[in-house]
């Protein structure tokens, strides 16, 4: 474990020594002040579109950071050949997997963590009461999500050829998710078959990030969603989470690093 | 240091010069063409949108979309994508209309039973009821005050349409049920600007000066100016439901006004009115009755 703790430490390093994190950090930033600087009907109590505004570019910057970050990980240390004494050490290519989800999953959440306390910020300065509880939810399902799009990403990284490849399928599939894996089945119902089943099974088997997305929620003062729906969720995306690095696992394993 | 090849240092100018020139041709040009300074906050609201720059006449495609997203927030995120194939009546605009506001209608419930585990567990987690911002929110027990975060879409969809009545009027509406006048005025003006002559502005704007702001003689001047500009009209507009509403509309409110002005010949007259586009003309007939004899009753 002390294995994998330390190269998770390593690539929590990389979030703060690349300039990524602080550039969306610095663009979202402005953009929500900016549009936080407007006012309506010389009104200072309106705040929805802000926090709407806001937590759309929390969830672009979280998913553009764990992506590209998580994408060039192994190609990498296969390009720089240091993936060879980190093997040497010895360290199995399991532990590898292991260390570098686990690094870019947290270093992805720490990330989403500092949005987050912006958002909070932003928005009670100009709302004046803070439910602390529902922004802590928004942000562990969001995390969990990561969790997801993070494992799903190492393994792309070791299908596709360049981590910009990487980067671009991911983002269209998880943009792709996000925005039709709801509707997939009204889609599937409105259609004959056989179009449908197979809908339907692409429906099924997708996993669906869109399940942690509360931002209708927060942003329209919905309240916490139930606990045992988000425990629900939690162990969907461990399975997803974990189906994704033992793929990853089986196609490292083999894989010639020459 | 590494030098910077002069190329690209031209290169940068002309951007620059490119950019400046977007700014500020637009703005010159106006300043020649406006020369008096009456006219000078009129262009400003004009020159100065956002969108206008950078849609050009483009904008107005997405003005019915801003109108849609009001209506979004109106029902706190709970509304209808386009996968689900159903269309929604835009409660926000119903009172502004003179419809009742049907808080608890099932009309809209477009989601239905859930047809699968899937769908079960992901409405936990987005807005799953029918409800009004006006009346409680999601909570139920949110404050009116809470449907002011319809505004600025109401807002945009004017910046990006200007010539949207419709959100002037619901905007105007929800700005005087917010009780502010004042805005709800500054509102209906800008539409005025860029719609000169509405009648169904200027119809608002005297319904403003006589329940909010209790200027009466204004408000019977701004119905008398709808009025004026509602005849003035093409015949085949004239002819139109919509119209012959708002025909309605104004003459009942001048009606109105004239009898609780006790002048009962006006009061007639403005019935007769009325008359002509009623659904109900038996009614009205009842009215012009009456008001025949206060007048014969006077003399």
């Amino acid at each position: 474990m002390n294995t994998i703790w330390a190269l998770a430490g390593i690539v929590i390093k990389e979030l703060y020594r690349r300039k990524d994190f602080y550039v969306l950090f610095v663009l979202t930033a402005v953009l929500t002040v900016a549009t936080g600087s407007v006012r309506f009907f010389q009104d200072p109590n309106i705040v929805r579109y802000i926090k709407d505004l806001c937590m759309f570019l929390i969830w672009i910057s979280a998913l553009l950071i764990a992506i590209t970050m998580t994408a060039r990980q192994i190609p990498a240390e296969r390009e720089n050949r240091t993936i060879f004494p980190l093997l040497a050490k010895p360290v199995t290519r399991g532990q590898v997997i292991l260390g570098k989800f686990l690094g870019c999953w947290l270093a992805s959440g720490i990330a989403l963590a500092v949005f987050y306390l912006f958002f909070a910020i932003i928005t009670g300065s100009r709302e004046h009461y803070w439910p602390v509880l529902d922004y802590l939810q928004a942000f562990l399902l969001q995390w969990i999500m990561l969790g997801i799009v993070t494992a799903m990403t190492l393994l792309g990284s070791i299908l596709f050829a360049a981590p910009s490849s990487t980067v671009t399928i991911l983002f269209i599939v998880a943009g792709g998710i996000l925005f039709l894996g709801r509707h997939l089945n009204t889609v599937a119902l409105h259609n004959p078959e056989p179009v449908r089943s197979i809908i339907y099974t692409i429906y099924f088997i997708i996993p669906h990030l869109e399940l942690f997305d509360v931002r209708e929620r927060v942003v329209n003062d919905w309240g916490l969603v139930s606990w045992p729906a988000c425990g629900l969720a939690t162990l969907y995306a461990a399975a997803y989470t974990g189906l994704f690095l033992l793929l990853t696992w089986l196609g490292f394993r083999r894989k010639s690093l020459t | 240091m590494k030098r910077i090849h002069p190329g690209w240092l031209l290169a940068l100018l002309l951007t620059l010069c490119f950019t400046l020139a977007t700014v500020f041709v637009p703005r010159a040009q106006w300043w020649n063409a406006v020369p008096r300074a009456a006219d000078w906050n009129k262009a400003r609201s004009q020159s100065d949108n956002v969108f206008k720059l950078l849609f050009g006449e483009g904008r107005r495609l997405f003005a019915n979309e801003m109108f849609v997203m009001a209506d979004v927030y109106f029902h706190s995120g709970y509304y209808p994508s386009m996968f689900d194939r159903q269309d929604t009546d835009r409660d926000v605009a119903d009172p502004a209309h003179g419809k009742a506001e049907d808080t608890d209608s099932t009309s809209d419930d477009f989601l239905g039973p859930p047809p699968d585990w899937l769908a079960a567990l992901d409405r936990q987690f987005v807005p799953n009821r029918h409800t009004h911002l006006s009346s409680g929110g999601p909570s139920g027990h949110m404050n009116e005050s809470e449907v002011q975060e319809i505004l600025p879409w109401l807002q945009l969809a004017t910046d990006m349409n200007p010539q949207m009545i419709e959100s002037y009027t619901v905007g105007d509406y929800w700005l005087r049920r917010l009780h502010k006048p004042e805005q709800a005025r500054e509102f209906l003006f800008e539409g005025l600007r860029n719609n000169p002559g509405n009648s169904e502005l200027l119809f608002d704007l005297g319904t403003l000066y006589d329940k909010d702001l209790h200027d009466s003689n204004r408000a019977r001047n701004t119905w008398l100016a709808a009025l004026r500009c509602w005849q003035a009209q093409n015949d085949n507009v004239k002819t139109s439901m919509e119209s012959k509403r708002l025909y309605g509309a104004i003459t009942i409110a001048l009606a109105h006004q004239a009898q609780e002005a006790d002048d009962w010949p006006q009061a007639i007259k403005y019935l007769e009115m009325v008359k002509t586009v009623s659904p109900y003309p038996d009614a009205i007939q009842k009215q012009i009755d009456e008001a025949e004899k206060k007048v014969a009753g006077a003399k």
